[in-house]
């Protein structure tokens, strides 16, 4: 299956380890509008990122990239705010399914923060996992498995639900 | 196959599955709550899906925002209300039934050898009853309560043999914290965490429960008490544990994240703005019967407030007839009634800049219970108690020595 997907280029915001959750959607504004929200999106640690993030931007972060709750909020912030993909060292599982779920890739890549800097302009091939930097090195990325990768270009699984409610998709059983 | 293994197996229709195949399963049950439920229900009409897959098999219980302390948060409720009645779904528990997680153990919503998804990533509970349960977002419930199905990558398992018995002062908040450090999310992540052995054949149900409820805070897909104290010799674990609980002390997780964990004998003497005790991890019955057994009698220091939030409607009225909640309340306690409580940070004791609490609940992260500048530590009821009479971490085999010893002389 041939999936296509463009090339991302973009700002890298460098982020730590374990990356939570409450940081990228914090509790207390579970029910303010959206645009509230978005502003509280990481303000504990970056609070430079919510005000200046700029469409096509990419996040990169470090081990066990958005651990906590199940609240998609999470990696919806992200994508609401422009970010194009999140390249990280490791995630947690339900922050990645609900990123796929949404239709915003997530790549996992060992090493990836250490060899990132802050504002550096990268580009992430999603079908083939190359994160090339600035210098023009390539780091690997593991492979995004070819039914996600499909879940992704489709935008997500909204698109499959449509489907599913017009009858060209088989529900189970 | 491990307990994971045999269950997907079963649930995709295959007899055999190996960890790292995608399977489509059908499940079990499902549950929402009040924040989420609205969201997922509201999506599948916007798309022009009427009807579930199996209303029967639904459950929607409100606890995180009951009851709701905006306009906002009753707008967002009664939304969801209207769409479960409309979706068919009877099994809905209105405010003050209890936190979601204990509701569907005590209604028995979920079994044994079941596979069940629910919107909250507490939802590795119910392994506590021998299911595989887990939490996902709500796209994924939206797609799951249309199809009846959700697609799993079969996870590796991590074996971890329990043996002996608590020692004084511990229970199944100390041995989770512990596995925290001596497992942790490197090797936890996504995979299933199955404890066996003489010592999780001990262990009670409650026990059980917060161990699987913890589970995810290292990132596992399920963590599962399978019925059997001895895993099937053909099973296949990416890594063993063996744990004594004879030797676990009282730990305790410091800020902000939950693998920061140490006894809590290095961190006593650490002053505290407010003790929290509730929660889907240490709510229970046993959790609160721990604290009154320290709490009764004594007042808590002065300065420091102590918040009190029944799991469930059950556990509060059968606390009520043991006088437990009247002895919290004389030590100084705000009793509330059933739900998350401040646990999410929506709500109900949310923290000021520099202050520090100390809960039984689940997650410290920074900003989780309101100001990003406050710090969480999480303990047993049993160390949450005995910080809240010494308005410092207080390690609480001291106080219970001092009990034991009243008890000789008497």
């Amino acid at each position: 299956m041939s999936v296509q997907f463009p090339t991302l280029r973009g700002k890298a915001w460098l982020l730590g380890d374990n990356i939570s959750t409450d940081l990228l959607s914090p509790g207390p504004y579970v029910h303010a509008p959206n645009q509230e929200r978005l502003r509280h999106v990481l303000e504990a640690v970056r609070p430079d990122f919510a005000p200046q993030v700029q469409s096509g931007d990419l996040v990169v972060a470090g081990r066990n990239f958005g651990c906590g709750s199940s609240r998609e909020s999470a990696p919806q912030h992200l994508k609401d705010l422009g970010v194009a993909a999140v390249v990280a060292e490791s995630f947690s599982r339900i922050f990645a399914r609900n990123a796929i779920a949404i239709g915003l890739p997530v790549l996992t890549c060992a090493g990836v923060r250490q060899r990132v800097r802050d504002a550096e302009e990268i580009a992430v091939d999603v079908v083939s996992g190359a994160v090339v930097l600035s210098d023009g090195t390539a780091l690997a990325a593991e492979r995004i498995p070819s039914e996600m990768l499909t879940v992704l270009s489709n935008g997500g699984i909204v698109p499959m639900l449509r489907a599913i409610a017009q009858g060209h998709a088989p529900a189970a059983e | 196959m491990t307990w994971a293994e045999q269950i997907l197996a079963a649930k995709s229709g295959r007899d055999r599955v190996q960890p790292g195949e995608y399977v489509v399963a059908r499940l079990d049950g499902f549950m929402m709550h009040d924040i989420f439920a609205a969201d997922v229900l509201g999506l599948l009409d916007e798309v022009g899906i009427a009807r579930l897959h199996d209303p029967e098999r639904v459950t929607v219980v409100f606890d995180h925002m009951v009851p709701p302390p905006s306009v906002a948060a009753a707008a967002h409720q009664r939304k969801a209300r209207e769409l479960a009645i409309r979706y068919g779904i009877r099994h809905f528990h209105e405010m003050g039934r209890g936190v979601s997680h204990q509701v569907m153990v005590e209604e028995q919503r979920v079994q044994e050898g079941d596979l069940v998804v629910a919107t909250d990533s507490h939802t590795t509970t119910y392994g506590g009853v021998g299911a595989i349960s887990t939490g996902i977002g709500s796209t994924e419930m939206a797609y799951a309560l249309a199809t009846g199905t959700l697609w799993f990558k079969v996870p590796e398992s991590v074996l971890i043999r329990l043996e002996g018995g608590f020692a004084e002062g511990t229970s199944g908040k100390d041995l989770i914290l512990a596995l925290m450090q001596i497992v942790g999310s490197d090797v936890a992540q996504a995979r299933s965490l199955e404890f066996r052995g003489p010592g999780a054949a001990s262990l009670t149900i409650s026990n059980r429960l917060t161990v699987c409820n913890m589970g995810v805070e290292m990132g596992a897909k399920f963590a599962v008490f399978p019925p059997g104290a001895q895993e099937p010799q053909e099973a296949s674990y990416v890594a063993r544990y063996t744990v004594d609980l004879a030797t676990l002390q009282p730990m305790v997780a410091i800020p902000h994240h939950v693998e920061n964990v140490r006894p809590v004998a290095e961190a006593a003497g650490t002053r505290i703005d407010q003790v929290f005790i509730g929660s889907c991890t240490n709510g229970r019955l046993q959790d609160l019967r721990d604290a009154a057994s320290l709490l009764a009698g004594r007042r808590v220091a002065p300065g420091v407030r102590l918040i009190v939030v029944p799991a469930s409607r059950e556990i509060y009225r059968q606390a009520a007839s043991e006088g437990i909640l009247e002895a919290l309340s004389a030590a100084g306690a705000i009793v509330e009634g059933p739900g998350c409580g401040p646990c999410f940070g929506g709500h109900m004791g949310l923290l000021a800049p520099g202050e520090r609490c100390l809960g039984t609940h689940n997650r410290n992260f920074q900003g989780r219970m309101g100001s990003p500048d406050a710090e969480i530590y999480l303990a047993s009821p049993l160390t949450a108690a005995a910080t809240a009479i010494a308005g410092e971490i207080a390690d609480p085999r001291v106080l219970l020595r001092e009990l034991a010893a009243k008890e000789v002389s008497r």
